[in-house]
């Protein structure tokens, strides 16, 4: 069981890899769903470079939004931030009715096309599911052991790095995870917006009519977002192993 | 008594241990005089975006770009100096006021303040007679609107209203923005000058919206729940479904619209009764399904889970009550596994009536067609136009079903 998932990953990230590197080996698969002799392979630019363009987008955004919500899940769970933590809840909870699509449409006028308004989006959306989690996991930490690390003499920085970060981390991963799927498939609508990444794909094949464009733009960014799911899993698991804990 | 209302709240709401609440000259609340610090930023935001960033923006017409004007200016100066007044008292309260329904009532008549004024604002610039001139609320009365509603929102927090007295919040908000809009007050703002023109097409859209985003999540509510309850008694229907319903989440909303426009076209062109009740390649079908598909995994699901939790002991006692399966499970399980369900329901109606803006680039229609057309045109008061409303309706789905989420959860007790 174990070997047969560890080889249907292997085999998925080869397929990926050789699909946005050499499209017109795949020709045959997509030729049967095209019209009138259009092309069966995005000809507007290059799988790979829109690939990397989609996945440097997601990556910025979703760092940015991390550094931003883990800062701020810390502060509000400090005395000194304490009183913004209620508020804070709420609009995390406020924020999530906020489709991206607004988000990227009313930053447009603002930031202009292109890339900016994506990033701002997926900055927005990505914050939300990390500082929930940050929240979750630094208000989870058990009192008793805060307690046992106060009577070691710890101070109230070393209890937060030494204590109740790596006690928080799984759950903290876990927010970036979801942050970091979300924001794959939410990309793609940034190509509305002149943002350059697989998103054109889709939106070329919905222009032209072209089946094959919008299949092979959206299997590209649900393969990305199984095995970024995996990859991301698979390093929470070990993490939480290595702190002695089972998932 | 003020601060020890608080005091007791925020013991409450925080959830962290006596530990930390208690280290000494932490809690501001011991202090005889004191800021409130979210109040002293909530002051800050209402002074800078009153005196500082503009309160509207004039246009001479739509397209072009506009010139913004301070609030001092955007209003005859009787008035603009009223609203300012108004505008610092409650930020007074803000500041040394901890009393949270107080604070509520200073925050919701500051809002009945504003929002009018950036309408008679709207009024007093536009010359008379001209009809190409918009005028559009700026950074200023964005800026200020969210400092006010941040109150709103902390207070509400605080007086940790029942899921009663929270539908009652929601009516009483609804019927206040009917009110501004029916009144005219508005009618001047290049926002309702956009939907003057588009009066027809915007309720269109809007039932376009409500009947693909509630639609699809009725039908996917009813496949999930009976495939929920499969799911919970098969185990090996189980891994399987849940495994195919996760792998339909991580395709993009735009690729599963498209992809589905093949299957739906072929049945439209080869079974005729599908396209006599509306099925096609493009529109309204693809995008139904496509939700549909979305929503089944969170309602699936949580119904799993939710059935799974019910303790055992529960359902043993149930059975030994001599109830059948079919009892236990309509009449202990689902009532116990209830709240998760509504939670599972939740999700998907928040994100389905975002997502439906999608359904806008295959013709699907809903308030996604104006925000792409304001995109196009780079018309702010467009995108605004179907943003608003959309973010409207997920916060007040919201704010119902977690309402609904809390008494479900209260009739269990």
């Amino acid at each position: 069981m174990k070997m047969s998932a560890a080889s249907l990953r292997i085999a998925a990230f080869v397929l990926l890899v050789a699909f946005v590197s050499a499209p017109q080996l795949f020709a045959f698969v997509f030729e049967p769903l095209t019209e009138n002799g259009a092309p069966a392979i995005y000809n507007q630019g290059s799988l790979l470079s829109l690939t990397l363009a989609h996945l440097r987008t997601v990556f910025g955004a979703v760092v940015a939004s991390t550094i931003v919500a883990v800062l701020l899940g810390i502060f509000v769970t400090r005395p000194a931030g304490m009183e913004f933590l209620p508020l804070s809840r709420s609009i995390v909870n406020i924020g999530q009715t906020f489709p991206p699509v607004a988000v990227l449409a009313v930053a447009v006028p603002i930031v202009g096309f292109g890339e900016a308004p994506t990033l701002i989006a997926l900055f927005l959306y990505g914050l939300l599911p990390i500082f929930e989690n940050t929240l979750s996991g630094l208000t989870q930490v058990p009192p008793l052991v805060l307690d046992a690390a106060k009577g070691m003499g710890m101070s109230p920085r070393q209890r937060l790095l030494g204590v109740e970060l790596p006690l928080a981390l799984p759950v903290i991963l876990a927010g970036i995870r979801l942050s970091a799927i979300i924001n794959l498939g939410t990309a793609t609508i940034g190509s509305t917006v002149a943002a350059k990444g697989l998103g054109e794909v889709i939106i070329a094949g919905l222009q032209s009519n072209n089946v094959a464009f919008i299949l092979q733009g959206g299997l590209v960014v649900a393969l990305l977002a199984a095995l970024l799911h995996d990859g991301l899993m698979t390093l929470e698991r070990t993490i939480a192993s290595r702190l002695g804990r089972s998932m | 008594m003020e601060r020890d209302t608080n005091a007791r709240a925020t013991r409450f709401l925080v959830t962290t241990s006596s530990a930390r609440a208690s280290v000494p000259g932490a809690s501001p609340f011991r202090l005889g005089v004191s800021f409130d610090r979210l109040g002293s930023v909530i002051a800050l935001l209402a002074g800078i975006s009153v005196f500082v960033l503009p309160f509207v923006t004039y246009r001479a017409n739509r397209i072009v770009s506009g010139e913004p004007r301070l609030l001092l200016h955007a209003l005859p100066t009787t008035v603009a100096v009223a609203v300012m007044g108004a505008v610092v008292a409650v930020a007074l309260v803000a500041v040394f006021i901890r009393w949270p329904t107080v604070r509520l009532t200073a925050a919701a008549l500051g809002l009945v303040v504003v929002v009018p004024a950036v309408g008679l604002s709207a009024g007093f610039m536009t010359p008379t007679g001209n009809n190409f001139a918009r005028i559009s609320p700026a950074s200023g009365f964005w800026l200020l609107t969210l400092a006010l509603g941040l109150l709103v929102a902390d207070s509400l927090t605080r007086l940790r209203f029942g899921p009663w007295a929270r539908l009652g919040a929601l009516v009483i908000a609804a019927v206040a923005v009917a009110i501004l809009l029916v009144s005219g007050a508005w009618h001047n703002l290049s926002l309702l000058k956009e939907y003057a023109t588009r009066a027809d097409s915007f309720w269109r859209e809007a039932d376009q919206h409500i009947f693909l985003s509630l639609g699809s999540v009725a039908a996917a509510a009813a496949v999930g729940l009976p495939l929920g309850v499969l799911c919970h008694r098969v185990r090996a229907v189980r891994g399987p479904t849940l495994q195919v319903l996760n792998i339909v989440q991580t395709i993009p909303s735009i690729a599963l619209f498209g992809m589905l426009m093949v299957p739906l076209g072929f049945l439209a062109a080869n079974v005729p009764a599908a396209a006599a009740i509306g099925i096609r390649g493009i529109g309204a079908a693809p995008a139904f399904v496509a939700l549909f598909l979305y929503a089944l995994l969170p309602i699936v699901a949580n119904t799993v889970v939710g059935l799974d939790q019910v303790p055992a002991n529960v359902v043993d006692a149930a059975r030994g009550m001599g109830m059948s399966r079919r009892q236990r499970l309509t009449q202990v399980k689902i009532p116990l596994a209830l709240p998760i369900i509504l939670t599972g329901i939740r999700i998907v109606l928040v994100q389905n009536l975002g997502l439906a803006t999608v359904a806008a680039l295959i013709g699907g229609g809903g308030f996604g067609t104006f925000v792409f057309q304001g995109v196009g045109q780079t018309a702010m008061d467009l995108v605004l136009l179907g943003a608003i409303p959309t973010v409207a309706l997920s916060f007040a789905a919201a704010v119902i079903l977690d309402a609904v989420i809390d008494l479900a959860g209260r009739v269990r007790k």
